[in-house]
Formats: C-alpha cells, sequence, structure tokens
C-alpha cells in the first residue's frame, strides 16, 4: 500500500473504469443507452426534486432507517469484540436490495420507460424489483434460472403475486449468470420501452457506480448510528459478497477512514481448494463477462466456471469491479466462508439473537465468529446483516435433513 | 492489400454483394466443422465468418448459443479454432476469414498472442461483440498493426454521432446489425435497411455488409440489393442442428445439406443485384 490514493472513494473515472476494472463491455445496441443512463443519473444526482423524493420513499416505503442493533448475547458468547448488525434484513421486502431497486426505478420513469427487467439468484433483487414496478406501475419481467427457482419458491411465488412475470433460464449451469445473459438479451431486443435494473454493483458502466451510490445509504446510516451508540467509528466492518452490492454500500462511505478495517466474505461453498465455490476474488482470474472487467471463475481457455454455494444469491462466477479494484488496492480485506460454517452460523445467530438471517449474511456471520473471539472487548464491528432467512428455510432444512416441504 | 479489401474490390469490379456464411467453430465437432470450412467458398462463401464459442454469448440467440455450447462440450478451444483457420489455409489461401467471439476468452489466451497467432493461422479479420469502440484500442491497435482488421458494428440505436465514433477506427468492413435484438430472432424491413447503409455510406468509404435475421435466399437477396454484404448465421447454424442425431452426432448427409442451403443463400445474394 505503499502508493495509496488520497481518496478512495472518487472512482470510478469518467469512461467507468475502477483501475483496470469496470469499464463497459457490452454489444454496440446497448452502447447509446448506456451513455444516456450515464447523462441522466448524472442530472438525477443533482436534482433536488429526485434527491427528495428518494428520501421520502426511502422513509416511508422502505422503513428507513434500519436499525443499528447490539448483539449482545452473540458477543458474549464470542467473548471478544463487540458485534453490532445493521438491520438491512429489517427493509421492506426483506433485504437490501430495495435501496438500488427504488433508485433505478426512480431513473426508469425519468427516462420515460414503462417495462423494468432484472435477473435474480435467491429472488430477493427480483422481490424488490417486482415492489417497485409494482409501486410505479410498470411492467416487470424477472430472468431467474431453473434451478434457482426450484430453491427458492417462496420467492418466486412472491414476485408473482406482484404482478411481475418470472421468466425461467434453462440455458448454461441454468443460475444467476445465465439469468443475467438472458437479461442482457431482452434488453438488447427491447431497448426503447425496458430500463434493466440490475442487481448488484456489476454489470456495464453506470451500474456498479450508480447502484453503490443507492446502497450507500446503508454506510451514511451506519455511521451516525455508531457514533451515538460507541461515540467513534467502528475499528472494523464486514459483509457477504456475491456481486457485492450490500457490502459495497457499508464500506463506501468509510473507504477513506484509515482506522476502519473492513472484511468481505465471499462464498467458499465445497471449499476454495475445490471446483464447487463461488469466490471470484480469492479464487478467480481478471476476465471480462456481463458488460465489465472483472475478477471470475473460469477455465485457463477464457469460458465461465459455474459458480457454488448454498446460497443461491451468492452463487455467481464473478464480482462487482470496484470490490477487486479496492481488493488489488489492499483497502478491503477478502476472505471466505463454506456452506458449513455459513449454516452453523445461521442457526447461532437464530438460537441467540432471535434472528434469522439471510444464507448471504450468515457467510459474513460466519467471520466474525472465527475472528471476534481473539479481537479485544473494546473492538467495535459492525456486520450487515443484509437480508432475512425466511426464503432460506428450506434450503436450510434441507441441508439439515428435516422434512417441511 | 489485405484478403478482405482484394475481395471487397473484387467484388465491387463485378457489381457482387458477398455473401458471408457463419458457423461456429467445433460445432457439432472439429472435423464436421472443417469439412463444411473447405466447402464454403466453393458453395459461395466470398467471405466467411468463424464464431470463437463462449459459454456465455450475451448477445446471440438461442440457436448460436446452443452452437457454442455443442462446440465447447465437442472440445473445442482458442487454440483448436486457430487450428481449423491454418488447416483451412492449407488448401485456399484467397477466401477471408473473420473470427467473430467475444473478449474473455482473448484475454485467456492473452491478447498479443492471440494476434501473432491469428495472423499466423491466417485470419483476416476479427468482430468482438463485446468490445464498443470505448473499449476496444487494446486489441485493436496490436491487431491493425498486424494486418489484422477490426470489424466495428453499428446498429439501428446508432445516432449520426455515435457512427462518427463506431467508423473512426473501423477497418475492413462495417458490420450493420439490421435489427436490435440478438442474432436469429427477427428480420428488418428492406426500407429500413436501404436507409441505414446509406446513412453510412454517407459518413464511410468502408464496405457496409449487413447481418441479423437473414433466413433465406429472398432476405438475402434483399440486403444484397442494398449493402455490399449479406452475413447469413442462425440459419445455417440451426441447419446443422437439425443434421444430428438424437445423440448429438453428424447424421449423414448434413455436410452436404448444409453447403446446399449456403448455395441457395448466394443465388438470392446474386439475384439482389442487377446484371
Amino acid at each position: 500500500m505503499a502508493d495509496a490514493p488520497n481518496s478512495y472513494r472518487t472512482g470510478p473515472d469518467e469512461r467507468g473504469h475502477f483501475g483496470q476494472f469496470g469499464g463497459r463491455y457490452v454489444s454496440e445496441t446497448l452502447m447509446p443507452l448506456l451513455l444516456d443512463l450515464e447523462k441522466e443519473y448524472a442530472r438525477a444526482k443533482e436534482d433536488p426534486a429526485f434527491l427528495a423524493e428518494l428520501a421520502e420513499l426511502n422513509r416511508v416505503y422502505i422503513g428507513r432507517p434500519s436499525p443499528l442493533y447490539y448483539a449482545e448475547r452473540l458477543t458474549e458468547h464470542l467473548g471478544g469484540a463487540k458485534v453490532y448488525f445493521k438491520r438491512e434484513e429489517l427493509n421492506h421486502t426483506g433485504a437490501h436490495k430495495i435501496n438500488h431497486a427504488i433508485g433505478q426505478v426512480l431513473l426508469a420513469k425519468r427516462m420515460g420507460k414503462t417495462r423494468v427487467i432484472a435477473e435474480t439468484g435467491a429472488g430477493q433483487h427480483g422481490v424488490a424489483t417486482a415492489t417497485v414496478a409494482a409501486r410505479f406501475g410498470l411492467e416487470c419481467t424477472v430472468f431467474m434460472g431453473a434451478v434457482d427457482i426450484e430453491r427458492q419458491k417462496p420467492n418466486v411465488f412472491r414476485m408473482k403475486l406482484l404482478g411481475a412475470e418470472v421468466q425461467p433460464v434453462t440455458s448454461g449451469s441454468a443460475t444467476l449468470k445465465d439469468a443475467m445473459n438472458e437479461a442482457l438479451r431482452n434488453w438488447v431486443t427491447n431497448v426503447h420501452d425496458t430500463f434493466y435494473i440490475i442487481g448488484t454493483v456489476a454489470g456495464p458502466h453506470p451500474y456498479p457506480m450508480m447502484v453503490r451510490d443507492f446502497q450507500s445509504i446503508i454506510g451514511i446510516e451506519t455511521r451516525e448510528q455508531i457514533m451515538e451508540a460507541e461515540g467513534r467509528l467502528p475499528d472494523r466492518l464486514v459483509a457477504c459478497v456475491g456481486g457485492g452490492s450490500n457490502a459495497m454500500g457499508l464500506f463506501h462511505p468509510f473507504l477513506d477512514e484509515p482506522t476502519v478495517a473492513m472484511d468481505a466474505v465471499e462464498a467458499a461453498g465445497h471449499g476454495v481448494d475445490t471446483d464447487q465455490h463461488a469466490a471470484s476474488i480469492t479464487g478467480g482470474t481478471p476476465g471480462v463477462l456481463h458488460g465489465n472487467r472483472t475478477y471470475l471463475l473460469q477455465t485457463p481457455d477464457g469460458q465461465i466456471a459455474e459458480a457454488h454455494s448454498i446460497s443461491a444469491g451468492l452463487d455467481y462466477p464473478g464480482i462487482g469491479p470496484e470490490h477487486v479494484w479496492l481488493h488489488e488496492a489492499g483497502r478491503v480485506n477478502y476472505v471466505s466462508a463454506t456452506d458449513d460454517e455459513a449454516l452453523a452460523a445461521f442457526r447461532l445467530t437464530a438460537e441467540l439473537e432471535g434472528i434469522i438471517p439471510a444464507l448471504e449474511s450468515s457467510h459474513a456471520i460466519a467471520h466474525i465468529i472465527r475472528i471476534a473471539p481473539d479481537l479485544p472487548k473494546d473492538h467495535v464491528i459492525v456486520l450487515n446483516l443484509s437480508g432475512r432467512g425466511d426464503k432460506d428455510i428450506f434450503t436450510v432444512a434441507k441441508a439439515l435433513g428435516a422434512d417441511i416441504a | 492489400m489485405t484478403r478482405l479489401t482484394d475481395r471487397f474490390a473484387a467484388l465491387k469490379a463485378e457489381n457482387r454483394a458477398a455473401l458471408i456464411p457463419f458457423i461456429v467453430a467445433g460445432d457439432p465437432d472439429h472435423a464436421t466443422t472443417f469439412d463444411i470450412l473447405k466447402g464454403l467458398p466453393e458453395a459461395g462463401a466470398d467471405i466467411i465468418e468463424l464464431g470463437m464459442p463462449f459459454s456465455d454469448p450475451s448477445a446471440d440467440g438461442p440457436a448460436i448459443e446452443k452452437a457454442a455450447g455443442r462446440a465447447l462440450k465437442a472440445g473445442a478451444s482458442m487454440v483448436r479454432t486457430l487450428d481449423l483457420v491454418r488447416d483451412f489455409r492449407k488448401g485456399d489461401i484467397t477466401t477471408p476469414i473473420v473470427l467473430m467471439g467475444y473478449f474473455n476468452p482473448i484475454m485467456a489466451y492473452g491478447i498479443d498472442a492471440f494476434v501473432k497467432d491469428a495472423v499466423n493461422a491466417g485470419a483476416d479479420g476479427l468482430i468482438i461483440v463485446d468490445l464498443p469502440p470505448e473499449e476496444d484500442a487494446e486489441l485493436r491497435e496490436p491487431a491493425t498493426a498486424a494486418g489484422l482488421s477490426v470489424i466495428r458494428l453499428a446498429t439501428p440505436t446508432s445516432t449520426d454521432a455515435r457512427l462518427a465514433t463506431i467508423l473512426d477506427g473501423a477497418s475492413g468492413f462495417v458490420y450493420y446489425v439490421s435489427v436490435a435484438g440478438v442474432t436469429g430472432q427477427k428480420s428488418a424491413a428492406s426500407t429500413d435497411i436501404a436507409a441505414a447503409v446509406a446513412r453510412i455510406r454517407a459518413q464511410s468509404d468502408l464496405p457496409v455488409a449487413v447481418g441479423f435475421g437473414i433466413r433465406t435466399p429472398e432476405q438475402a437477396a434483399e440486403v444484397a440489393a442494398h449493402a455490399d454484404a449479406a452475413v447469413v448465421g442462425s440459419a445455417i447454424v440451426s441447419r446443422i442442428e437439425a443434421g444430428l442425431d438424437a445423440a448429438g452426432k453428424p447424421e449423414d448427409g448434413l455436410v452436404r445439406e448444409v453447403l446446399g442451403f449456403v448455395s441457395g443463400l448466394k443465388a438470392g445474394v446474386a439475384r439482389g443485384r442487377k446484371p
């Protein structure tokens, strides 16, 4: 870190790059639309009416600010650092995904689009998109891998109740990456009336920046709340990463605070030394997919590998480009947790705190279980509890051998 | 002069439009691709577009996506794609070959190594679908220096200002994607194609090839009336798929059937221009 930049918060550059990552690697058909979106977003960010509408929706529709909760029993159990949960799972629709869905639907409306599309893995982003589409009266199609449709039935039903069409994707591994391919294809075909609500800090510029900005409300609130609770900044922030939107939202407002350590937890599936994981930074290499240059799980020949995680939301072979940049800059520490560790963390949190966390967030909790006991008692950790685990009870039941279907 | 410029100059002198058939390297297997490739010039291909298979072809329709999947399953790779070009050149040193694909396998191969090996194998141009002008310099500069044309795409969503960006730095020919969408789905109206080709010609001297949605000799004739070349991909690839047995193996006569289809397209292209 000899040549650390003056600020970690100024990216991307005008071409959408974070160092060599990010960019706009898309077919020419989409370029005019992306250039329009970039301009419209720049205008919206400066428009008090847009910001006021977003703030009001955050307050009365999502239920922000989400609380910062001191996890007293978990802290006692671990016997080390103090653990706080940023309660994003209390948001309307049950996860942080609603934060960027609201922001993007307001942009879709400004741009005169009548239809939104989205891709989804676990279904949280699909539910968030279907929700905002219903709220603003836009037609909505959600692309979802056939495998994920099978393991996330409750969310599929919720999307349909909200009036969205759920389009099963059977190509490739029939999971999130293939849903994203299909969404891109559909977007190319319907550019005139369709806005693509991307579900994470990935995809072509300006999406990684735009989704990060909408998610940064998490870190902004955390900053105020921890100052109130502890009278100082936290020592450490912890969040899970698949694409990386909840982690980026928590981290970004703190990136220039040198005393705040940041750990991002990837899904190690059956282990990063196997071929059954979703840890793009820990086990991937640089490449280009879905409109951005980033780290990918891939073969030596540049074919994209299938990711594996018990959590459908982390089961993606790439990661947002800003994360890769922060990794290479040494600002954020990327670690991983296995399926089994996540399951154990899921159960422990339910039993000790009366909170059923999403399997995604359980990866972050698993990391805390590993590190907190060895940290001093005055060490303050804020963990982003990005979603609730109601959607995951069938997966967990299956893993535990219980029959609840 | 390059094979591509030579070929377009010859076509222009004869007042002919080019037929550019597209197949995916290694679909359904290496040997069958090579048999088709060898037969394409005689069947009427003026230029050949050879797809480099990619696992996640997000700008292609189902026909080409499935073809890439078949090829990868049968062991296709960048090395073997270039082998096909090299072996083709042993029997044909005049028909230009343009490689089409996505950037990630090229990055994995190494840009400089890829450019060198593609030129040595006998490729003439590159169409990289997910490299818009804003991102293509790192491939375009070494490729152009080595004599590989980097073919840029124009689309119905391209404004005049955008066209200027696209045409600045384009070489070989301009590929006009005639519909906003993925390959093989719908077809553009002939009048729209005429207007688009005229708009590109007003800004560039490069030949204009039109692709996406051309499935029949009649459609090929309409395109040939306006453009310098007609590209046909999904319709040919679908013929390959139709010639596979239940186990995915090529049935007898598949190569003949595919080449026969290409001959029909060639006749359409020929009808498109007044003698």
